[in-house]
Order: structure tokens, then C-alpha cells, then sequence
């Protein structure tokens, strides 16, 4: 799988955060690797371990309650899981690889103008030794991409809108004009409306700089937009991914993807009503033996409850369930 | 009834993460022994040798007659001491609870009645704030005199603004929450509000904010009886103690050593309990 | 702006007038004839009706307080002392120097102290520094000023020499006084810019910060504290208040005569005049000091500044 265009390779990644009284497990052992160029969406429910997946890359994880108990992440040779603080400060962090958050109204800091929040990622990290000027004309270049005029650099963030706040974060995040983005539900916080209007300008964008995306959601509509490969995850794991079109096509699908696009109102065929996934997910500190899925899953079976299932490769998709462990012996 | 339940466990929740912790344990180590200290005071040592003058045995040292040493008179400092805890918590314990219910009930008014209420009550909360405590209890004292019932309402006087600030931010939080505004929406008054719903969840903040009130107010109704203008000589108040003790500072530092670390211990008793009982209300803070 | 500083100072004249009647209503429940207090029981009936006249007193309550607040704000006219017959402005005036040094010396002493260590107790939490930290101004947060003084005075004056413990002369005399107001004052400004620093180093954006890979030192001070400072700036501005009030009573430890001793003396002399004066002029610097946090916060914050220049309520 991983050829010389690999830009990023997570292997058998696992994370606890630990309290005082329960370990919470909350990613189990996953792997996933990202072209140069590609897009990869990350979707699942609320808990499922997409946001510590995506924080440990860039180690912003809380240091005294999280811990990564395995894995590596492999980043053009380096393992950002080893690299020295230093170098994953001025080295990786906003310069290689940048990150949206989710909730743009707490994200920017209130007192700073928003012009030297942009332009602080590009001073500390000035590999051209721009003079001041230039790094001014920098941002205001970045300020218009992201569609906001450039007098309104000096403005602070409570002078602007939700989606404006978003687009700074986006400046943000391509200023130093990164090999990767991950952006953590970017548009969850936003109007439905802005929605819209912001995921095309991170594609237009994505296009124009041939920058490589992490994209976190838990939207399918939206990975069907932006994606050109997509992993699920369920209670810390990785249970299907694919294409785009691996997913989408309802050929050896995941029982719990089944139940992602059962949650989803279908104006195409004429069914009356919605089929949501039964049940709640798994607390992360008591995870059930074998698939964590069984308790909510229609298709259970004795097998389910013991062991856990392994992955079934077809082309480029892969899916976990024993559901499939009859395609395994034929291949 | 079923809430009933529900509030029962967060107090024993709180109850719990409270004798957790450690620190806060000192506190209330500190509070029982002063507790004990004044209920069996005459036990331990009687008024008499805190009072009467002995001048052959004035200003001595520590020693296994007189623990704490004698003063200018000839007086057991540590009867005095052990005394002491009464005459100041006979002071500050009403004045805080005083002051801390005056200014709950205002700043339960002033959270209610944003319209009129809040405007006129932060005007005048505005003027007394720009008077410094300590000033305002002077006033009071010069006013009224020196006496146990005009030292407390002095110092009640001088807390009850502070009181009714915070109360008021509690309550302001507390009102906007939405199961306020979803009681509201289902048809209680104002006193229902205020007393089922507004009181109950205030009480745990205002609580932290009494204690630490205590304290203060330990301190100044000392420090008021230092300066003269509190509890009157030869009463064994703690600050009457310094105030004697001050013109033996040289020859005799053993006088002002004993009596300032009462003062001190039973402050950093309200100060531990106070954080304590904020870190269990909230234990988010401790993270 | 300007028109917001406008604003506070109108505003700050309405607080002095409260002030004043605030004080004014607590004197007038003195029980007994101020005439018959200063001159004694055996005072002629002349002399008494003389006094009364001299200050204004017998007429109704109302009239005195209304005379009072318009020689106030005319000529600046504190009253005038009942037992010098001096005005109490220039009593105050000679005064207030010796507590503004107090004062002022405590509260950079205290700020600095209390603000560097409170910031590094916070980024180190949990580490052996914090806990020491947290120790000393939990302890230091309780010891009662007066006696911090006199122990002060005990081991710099008394055994090593090295400090006047009482009087003012130099500015030597002015170290005891800065430390033992200082100290406690410090003890709590750790406390609160702590337990602030660490609500802002827990927010998104530092977070944001973080992910920009800009140096720690930068996300602590320019993207943390500065945050954090403005609750820091308020709750100094608070305790201003109560330190002035703490300058009264280190005064008293010292020996120094300044306004708080003043006070004291005459509050013990039952010179309500002056007691009155002494407690609005203070009143009316608290309040400047008060103007001068708000005007600090507001440079500060750009949201609060928005919502002042908009001529909005506060």
C-alpha cells in the first residue's frame, strides 16, 4: 500500500486517557495512510476517537491525561510520535502540517487583531527571512484567498461572523502553505447556509496548493463532496475504509456504514421514514470483547461476541466484520 | 421526590470529594480544635488566670507553668489565648452570617429584578465599594462605640456589600441557566424560582463565599481591637493581646508570637475549607 | 474614549456625594451633642451655642449634608476639624504623602511578586515549585498584617539592625511597611492569577496557538497572560481597597502619621468632621484608582473598548 507518494503513515495507533478512577480507550490499534494530494475523510459518531486521532498528530493531546500506548505515525521518515518538542514546534506544527479546528467562535484568540494572528505563524516560521513588508503582504494575499478583504486585518474576532472567524482559521492554517491540513468538523458550528460557501473555499484551496487533507466529520454528504478516500470509525477503531466509491457502492459494507446511511433521508427513493442505528455507542472505559459493534448490530452472530474481526481486503477496501470472513477464504 | 433524591447525592457527591482532600482536612482539624477551644476553655485554663494581674511574675518566658510565658501584668498568655477565641468568633461569626444572608437576599433581588432593582441596588453597592472595609467599620465604631453588639454590626456593615456583589454574580449565572428559564416557562413565580430552583444551587458558591468572608473578617476584627478600636482591654481578644504586647516587642517577642499565630491558624482554617468546598462543588477546577 | 472617561468621572461624582451621605448618615446616629463631647459637661451655655455656630450644627440634617456636598465640590472643603478648628483638606494634604508611599510601594511590591509567581506556578502546575508556592500564599494569605509588622520589626529592627522600625524619615523607613503590607497582598494576587492563568491556558485558542508551532514562551505570555491579566488587573484594583484600609493599620505598627493614623486619632477623639473627611477623601482616591483599572482594562481588551466607545452601558 504505502508507494513513494506516502505522505502520512499511521500504524496500529492506540490512545487512553486516564482519570482517577477508569482508563477510557478511547483509539484501539488503528492504521491509515494518506497520499500526497489526497483527501481522507475520517467520519463516525461523537466519541468514536476522531479528534484524538487527529490531535495526536500533532501531539496536541493533554499531556497529563492522554497517553499513546502504541503506534507510530510516520511523516515523510520522520515518527511525529518521537520527534524532539522543539522540532515538532518551529519543524512541523503550522509549517508542515496545520490544523482547523471545530468551533471557530473559541478558537481565535480575543485580544489579538486577526491579521497578527495570521501573521504569527508565518514569523516563527519565516523560512525565506521575509522581511516585514513582504510578510505583511503575505497575509493580506492569504486574507483574500480566504475571501475576507484585507482591511479587515486589523479588526478582532468578536468584529466578525462565525463563518468569517472560520475563514481566519483557515488563513490560519495556509499561510505557511502546509504539505497537510487536518481540519476537525470545520463547518459543524456553522449555518448551513456558510456551510456550503466555506467547504468549497477549503476545496478550491486544497486544489490550488495540491495540499493533502485530513478531513474530520460526521457528515457522509460531505465526504461525498470533498473525499477521495474515507475511513469509519467505531468506538475507537477503523471498521471499513475505501474510496469514496468503495463506500458509497453498497457492496460488502460494514453493518454499522450501513446504519450511517440508514441515519440519512434518501429523496431518491421514496422510503417514509428514517432508519437510525439502535442503541449508543460503547463507554470507551468498558469496551465489549470482541466486536465492538455486536451490541447494536442487526446481522449479530455467536462468532461477533468472542472474537474480534479482521480485516477483509478487496482492492482498495477493506472492511472488518465476520459478516465477510467468507469472501476472506475464497480470495 | 425523585429530586429530592438527586439533591440528597450531590451533596453527599460533594460531601465525598470534600474529605478527599487532604488540605482541606487540616481546615476542619484546625476549625474542631478551636471549636473545642471554646467550649471548654474554663477547663482547659480559667478566666481568672487570664485576667488578674500578677505582677512578680511579669513578662516571663515560656515554661511548663505558663506555656505561652506571661505578659506585661504578670497574665497566663495562654489562658489569654485560649480565651481569645471566643471573644473574636463571638465577633466575626454573626457578623458573616449576617452579612452573608443580607447580601443574599439582595443579590437574589437584584438578579431577579434586572429592570430596577439591579440598577438602583449596583449604584449604591458602587458607593459603598469605593469606602474600604476597614473604613467603613471605623465609621461604624465611631459612630456607635466599642461595645460586642456595636463591633458586630460594624463589621456586618462593612461586609455586606462585598457579600451582596458576589451573591449577585452567582445568582445572575444561575438565573440565566435554562432549567430557570424552562421552570419559568412552565408556570412558576418568582418565589418558587428564587426558592426551589435559585437558592438551593446558590447555596454551595455562597457557602465558599462565607467561608472565605470568615476568615477576613477574623482578621479585621483583630486588627480593629489592635488599633484600640475594637474590643476593649483587659478583655483577652487576640488583637487586644498584640495591642498589650506591643510595647514589649523587644524585651519580650514571646508576647506577640503566641497570640498572632491563633489569629493566623484560625484564618488559614476558613481559607482551606473555603477552597476545599470550591474545588468539591467544582471539580473541574482541580484539573 | 473620551467620552467614556466623561462618563466615569460624572459618575464618580454622584459616588462621592454617596460616599459623603453614607458617612454623614453613620455620624449622625453618634449618640449625644457634639457640643457638649468637645467642650465638656461643664461647658456654659455660650460656649456651646458659640461651637454650634461655629460648624453649623443644630440645623436640620438635610441642610448641613446639603451645605456640606456644595462646599465640597466649590472650594474643595472637607470640613473642619472640631478640636483644631483646622480645615481637615490641609491635615489630609500634609498627610497623604506617607500613605500614597505605603500604599503605592505595597501594591508594585505585591503586583510583581505576586503576579510573576502566580504565572509560573500555573505553567509549572503540579511540579514541586507550584506546590510550594501554593503553600506559602495560602499561609501568607492569613497572617494578619499588624502582626506581620511587628514581627518584621522584631527581626530587622531588633535583632539585626539592619531597619528603623518606626517613624518616617528615609526611605528606609518605608521598606518595613511595603513588605508587611506587601506580603499578604502578593500571597493573594498569586492566588487569583494562578488559578485565572490556568482557566486560559485550558481555552481553544491556545490550543490554536500550540498548532501554529510558535514557541511556549510566546503562547505563555502573549497568548495566555495576556488574557488572564484582565481578571488580574480587576482583582488588584479590588484589593487597592482593602489595602488602603491595611495602610491604616500598618501606619499605626510604624508609628507613621499619615492619613490613617489620622483617621484612627480621630476617630478616638469622636472628631467626626474629620473622621468624615478623612473617610471621603480616601473614598474619592479609591475611586480614581478604580477609573484608572477600568481605563487599563479597557486599553487592554479591544471587546470592552468596542462596547465603551459605542456609548453603551457597561
Amino acid at each position: 500500500m504505502a508507494d513513494k507518494k506516502t505522505l502520512l503513515d499511521v500504524k496500529d495507533l492506540s490512545i487512553i486517557y486516564t482519570s482517577r478512577n477508569e482508563t477510557i480507550h478511547a483509539v484501539n490499534g488503528i492504521d491509515f495512510n494518506l497520499q500526497k494530494g489526497e483527501t481522507l475523510g475520517i467520519v463516525g459518531e461523537t466519541g468514536a476517537g476522531k479528534s484524538t486521532t487527529a490531535y495526536s498528530i500533532l501531539r496536541l493531546l493533554p499531556e497529563r491525561t492522554a497517553k499513546v500506548t502504541s503506534g507510530s505515525i510516520m511523516f515523510d521518515d520522520m515518527d511525529l510520535l518521537k520527534i524532539s518538542d522543539g522540532l515538532m514546534q518551529h519543524g512541523i506544527r503550522g509549517e508542515r502540517i496545520s490544523i482547523i479546528f471545530q468551533d471557530p467562535m473559541s478558537a481565535l484568540n480575543p485580544i489579538m487583531r486577526i491579521g497578527d494572528q495570521i501573521a504569527e505563524a508565518l514569523k516563527f516560521h519565516n523560512k525565506e527571512n521575509l522581511t516585514k513588508e513582504e510578510l505583511e503582504k503575505q497575509v493580506d494575499e492569504t486574507l483574500q484567498l480566504v475571501g475576507i478583504q484585507k482591511e479587515r486585518k486589523d479588526d478582532y474576532p468578536h468584529q466578525l461572523s462565525g463563518g468569517m472567524k472560520q475563514r481566519v482559521m483557515i488563513a490560519i492554517a495556509l499561510v505557511c502553505e502546509p504539505d497537510l491540513i487536518i481540519a476537525d468538523e470545520p463547518t459543524t458550528a456553522l449555518d448551513v447556509t456558510i456551510q456550503a460557501q466555506v467547504l468549497a473555499m477549503i476545496e478550491n484551496l486544497k486544489e490550488r496548493f495540491g495540499t493533502s487533507m485530513i478531513l474530520i466529520t460526521h457528515d457522509l454528504g460531505i465526504v461525498a463532496q470533498m473525499c477521495d478516500r474515507v475511513a469509519i470509525m467505531y468506538a475507537g477503531k477503523i471498521i471499513e475504509t475505501g474510496t469514496v466509491k468503495d463506500i458509497f457502492s453498497k457492496e460488502m459494507r460494514h453493518p454499522y456504514t450501513e446504519g450511517l446511511f440508514g441515519s440519512l433521508p434518501n429523496l431518491e427513493t421514496k422510503s417514509s421514514r428514517l432508519h437510525p442505528i439502535d442503541g449508543l455507542m460503547p463507554d470507551p472505559a468498558n469496551l465489549p470483547t470482541g466486536c465492538k459493534f455486536y451490541p447494536r448490530c442487526p446481522h449479530c452472530m455467536p462468532i461477533c461476541k468472542e472474537n474480534e474481526p479482521t480485516n477483509i481486503t478487496s482492492g482498495t477496501h477493506i472492511v472488518a466484520c465476520h459478516l465477510y470472513d467468507s469472501e476472506k477464504e475464497k480470495r | 421526590m425523585k429530586k429530592e433524591k438527586k439533591r440528597m447525592s450531590n451533596f453527599q457527591d460533594v460531601l465525598y470529594r470534600f474529605s478527599k482532600n487532604k488540605v482541606s482536612l487540616i481546615g476542619v482539624a484546625i476549625l474542631v480544635v478551636l471549636l473545642l477551644v471554646i467550649i471548654f476553655a474554663e477547663q482547659i485554663s480559667p478566666y481568672q488566670y487570664g485576667i488578674k494581674n500578677n505582677v512578680s511574675e511579669r513578662l516571663q518566658g515560656p515554661s511548663a507553668k505558663h506555656w505561652f510565658g506571661t505578659d506585661g501584668y504578670g497574665r497566663d498568655i495562654f489562658t489569654r489565648v485560649i480565651h481569645g477565641a471566643k471573644f473574636t468568633m463571638i465577633i466575626a461569626l454573626p457578623a458573616t452570617l449576617f452579612a452573608q444572608a443580607f447580601g443574599a437576599i439582595l443579590g437574589a433581588l437584584a438578579a431577579f429584578y434586572t429592570k430596577y432593582v439591579d440598577g438602583i441596588l449596583m449604584r449604591i453597592l458602587d458607593v459603598f465599594q469605593a469606602i474600604p472595609g476597614t473604613l467603613l467599620a471605623l465609621a461604624v465604631v465611631a459612630a456607635l462605640g466599642t461595645s460586642l453588639p456595636n463591633l458586630v454590626i460594624a463589621m456586618m456593615i462593612s461586609r455586606i456589600p462585598g457579600a451582596a456583589r458576589s451573591a449577585r454574580a452567582i445568582m445572575l449565572l444561575l438565573v440565566g441557566k435554562d432549567d430557570i428559564e424552562a421552570a419559568r416557562a412552565y408556570g412558576s413565580n418568582d418565589w418558587q424560582l428564587i426558592t426551589r430552583h435559585v437558592m438551593p444551587n446558590a447555596l454551595g458558591p455562597i457557602i465558599v463565599d462565607l467561608t472565605i468572608n470568615l476568615s477576613a473578617i477574623t482578621l479585621q476584627v483583630s486588627s480593629l481591637s489592635y488599633i484600640g478600636l475594637g474590643v476593649q482591654p483587659p478583655t483577652p481578644e487576640w488583637g487586644v493581646l498584640l495591642s498589650e504586647a506591643r510595647e514589649y516587642m523587644q524585651i519580650a517577642p514571646h508576647t506577640i508570637l503566641f497570640p498572632g499565630i491563633a489569629i493566623m491558624l484560625t484564618a488559614l482554617a476558613f481559607n482551606l475549607i473555603g477552597d476545599g468546598l470550591r474545588d468539591a462543588l467544582d471539580p473541574r477546577l482541580r484539573d | 474614549m473620551y467620552k467614556y472617561i466623561l462618563k466615569r468621572l460624572l459618575s464618580m461624582i454622584f459616588i462621592v456625594i454617596g460616599v459623603a451621605f453614607v458617612v454623614f448618615t453613620i455620624m449622625e446616629i453618634t449618640p449625644g451633642d457634639p457640643a457638649i463631647m468637645m467642650l465638656g459637661d461643664n461647658a456654659s451655655a455660650e460656649d456651646i451655642s458659640a461651637f454650634n455656630e461655629k460648624f453649623g450644627l443644630g440645623k436640620p440634617f438635610v441642610v448641613r449634608f446639603g451645605n456640606y456636598i456644595l462646599k465640597l465640590f466649590t472650594k474643595f472643603d472637607f470640613g473642619t476639624s472640631w478640636l483644631t478648628s483646622r480645615p481637615v483638606l490641609s491635615t489630609l494634604l500634609d498627610r497623604i504623602p506617607i500613605t500614597l508611599n505605603i500604599a503605592v510601594s505595597s501594591i508594585a511590591f505585591a503586583s510583581l511578586i505576586g503576579v510573576s509567581l502566580g504565572v509560573l506556578s500555573a505553567v509549572k502546575q503540579y511540579s514541586p515549585l507550584d506546590y510550594v508556592a501554593r503553600v506559602t500564599a495560602m499561609i501568607m494569605a492569613a497572617i494578619p498584617v499588624f502582626w506581620l509588622g511587628m514581627m518584621l520589626a522584631i527581626l530587622f529592627s531588633l535583632k539585626l539592625h539592619l531597619l528603623p522600625a518606626s517613624g518616617i524619615g528615609s526611605w528606609k523607613h518605608y521598606i518595613l511597611p511595603m513588605l508587611t503590607l506587601g506580603i499578604p497582598y502578593s500571597a493573594r494576587i498569586l492566588r487569583s492569577t494562578r488559578s485565572y492563568m490556568l482557566e486560559a491556558i485550558r481555552q481553544d485558542y491556545i490550543r490554536t496557538a500550540k498548532a501554529k508551532g510558535i514557541p511556549e514562551k510566546r503562547i505563555i505570555w502573549r497568548h495566555a497572560f495576556a488574557n488572564a491579566c484582565l481578571p488580574v488587573i480587576n482583582t488588584i484594583g479590588v484589593y487597592v481597597g482593602s489595602l488602603l484600609g491595611g495602610a491604616v493599620v500598618t501606619e499605626t505598627v510604624f508609628g507613621c502619621n499619615g492619613l490613617g493614623s489620622f483617621i484612627i486619632n480621630s476617630v478616638k477623639r469622636k472628631d467626626i468632621p474629620a473622621v468624615t473627611g478623612g473617610t471621603v477623601f480616601l473614598a474619592i482616591i479609591f475611586s480614581l484608582i478604580l477609573l484608572l483599572v477600568d481605563l487599563l482594562h479597557a486599553s487592554i481588551d479591544p471587546r470592552i473598548k468596542a462596547r465603551y466607545s459605542k456609548g453603551g452601558k457597561k
